[in-house]
């Protein structure tokens, strides 16, 4: 369990406008790219100081790579994160608040408490 | 010595500056009832005179990450550039910059480090939303000094309830001591029940009235010991899975002393959130 890949991912993605277009039109091209480039950069130091152990798990890649973000939630992804990024790529498509309701009602079996989100 | 000119709390809706300047088709149809409370609220940071705006908020992973996430941060800089792509993005928030006031921001770091506060710095901190909204809804001139703290209500682990509260009363007794002649208001902003992300988000009303209601009363009367009997940090995941924001309420119930009624109060219910307005004058209200 890589919550703390998770939420690297959906941070890094979300703030840079390209990589957000990129996410939304390529999710599986996007998700192995990333994961094979930039997993291992340390946000604020140089490229070549990487680190040398981080990678997701098969589920947590195919909950990226499908745009799952119920499954995201399940494997305590931070939620905002999740939100975020996935406003900006789909609601675009919506009415006014159709988008993030839309993304609500997916999630209306899960029942408190939810998932640990500590990483 | 400086004087606390107002301790002010309040929610940070980051779609008022889209609903107060929208037009025609645009505009949302409680636009106009909340820009009547938030003109009236802006009044009450106005009449109090300020010099400097200590500004309490919380970086919603913006410059603060995972790899490096500080508890409490105090911002100390000549100048604090605000908003990022993601607000402009979803909230159509405008780039702004506001001066620091260095001096204070560095007297409360060394009192603050004296007193028991490990705090973090930073000398190049971009502000987000949770700063620059009460901007915009309460000094839109942008016009004053301000030192930012940063809390953290956002990445567990986090500090417990008691702790934001200890802050706020630390807070106000290194303000009263800072050794200068200036009219500081404290300002803070934080949540009431709020779901970001969950089954329970932008609803009809907040995720919990029940827990918003308790939580205006508790504020409104500084009842720092009734509200700290029913809130931890595990209680606070069952009003809403953002609720943890309601800590820098607590940390301004510190800030404006225990047993402290708010001289004013006000509230707005609206879709997803309930929006809360408080404001103290520890000298008295002005005239």
């Amino acid at each position: 369990m890589s919550k703390y890949l998770l939420d690297k991912f959906l941070y890094t993605v979300d703030r840079d406008a390209e990589l957000v277009e990129r996410y939304r039109d390529d999710p599986a091209g996007t998700v192995d790219w990333w994961e094979r480039e930039m997993a291992n950069t340390v946000l604020n130091c140089r490229p070549e100081e990487k680190s040398t152990w981080l990678s997701f798990t098969e589920h947590e890649r195919q909950a990226l790579r499908e745009h799952d973000h119920v499954t995201l939630f399940h494997l305590g992804a931070h939620p905002f994160l999740t939100l975020t990024l996935f406003i900006a790529m789909f609601e675009r498509d919506h009415g006014p608040l159709e988008y993030q309701r839309a993304y609500a009602r997916a999630m209306e079996h899960i029942q408190l408490p939810y998932p640990d989100i500590a990483t | 010595m400086a004087t606390v000119a107002a301790v002010i709390a309040s929610t940070h809706h980051p779609f008022y500056y889209r609903a107060s300047t929208s037009t025609g088709a645009d505009r949302p149809p409680f636009a106009d009832e909340w820009v009547v409370k938030i003109e009236a609220f802006r009044q009450t940071l106005t009449r109090a005179e300020p010099d400097v705006l200590v500004m309490v908020g919380s970086d919603h992973f913006h410059q603060l990450w995972l790899d490096n996430m500080p508890q409490f941060l105090v911002g100390k800089a000549p100048f604090f550039d605000a908003n990022w792509y993601n607000e402009e993005r979803e909230f159509g928030l405008p780039r702004m910059r506001l001066a620091g006031e260095e001096e204070l921001a560095g007297y409360l770091l060394r009192e603050g480090l004296d007193a028991g506060f490990d705090l973090a710095f930073s000398n190049e901190l971009r502000i987000d939303h949770s700063v620059t909204c009460p901007i915009i809804t309460l000094r839109p001139q942008a016009d004053l000094p301000v030192v930012p703290v940063y809390t953290n209500i956002f990445a567990p682990p986090m500090p417990r309830p008691e702790r934001f509260v200890q802050l706020g009363r630390a807070i106000r007794g290194m303000v009263e001591s800072w050794p200068q002649d200036k009219r500081v208001a404290i300002i803070g902003t934080g949540h009431l029940s709020l779901e970001l992300g969950g089954p329970r988000q932008f609803g009809p009303h907040g995720p919990d009235p029940e827990f918003d209601r308790k939580a205006v009363t508790w504020i409104a009367n500084g009842d720092v010991d009734g509200c700290l009997a029913e809130v931890t940090l595990d209680s606070l995941h069952s009003p809403g899975n953002a609720t943890h924001g309601f800590m820098d309420f607590m940390l301004m119930m510190g800030a404006a002393g225990d047993g402290v009624k708010a001289d004013y109060v006000d509230t707005l219910d609206l879709f997803h959130t309930m929006e809360a307005y408080f404001t103290w004058y520890p000298q008295g209200a002005p005239s």
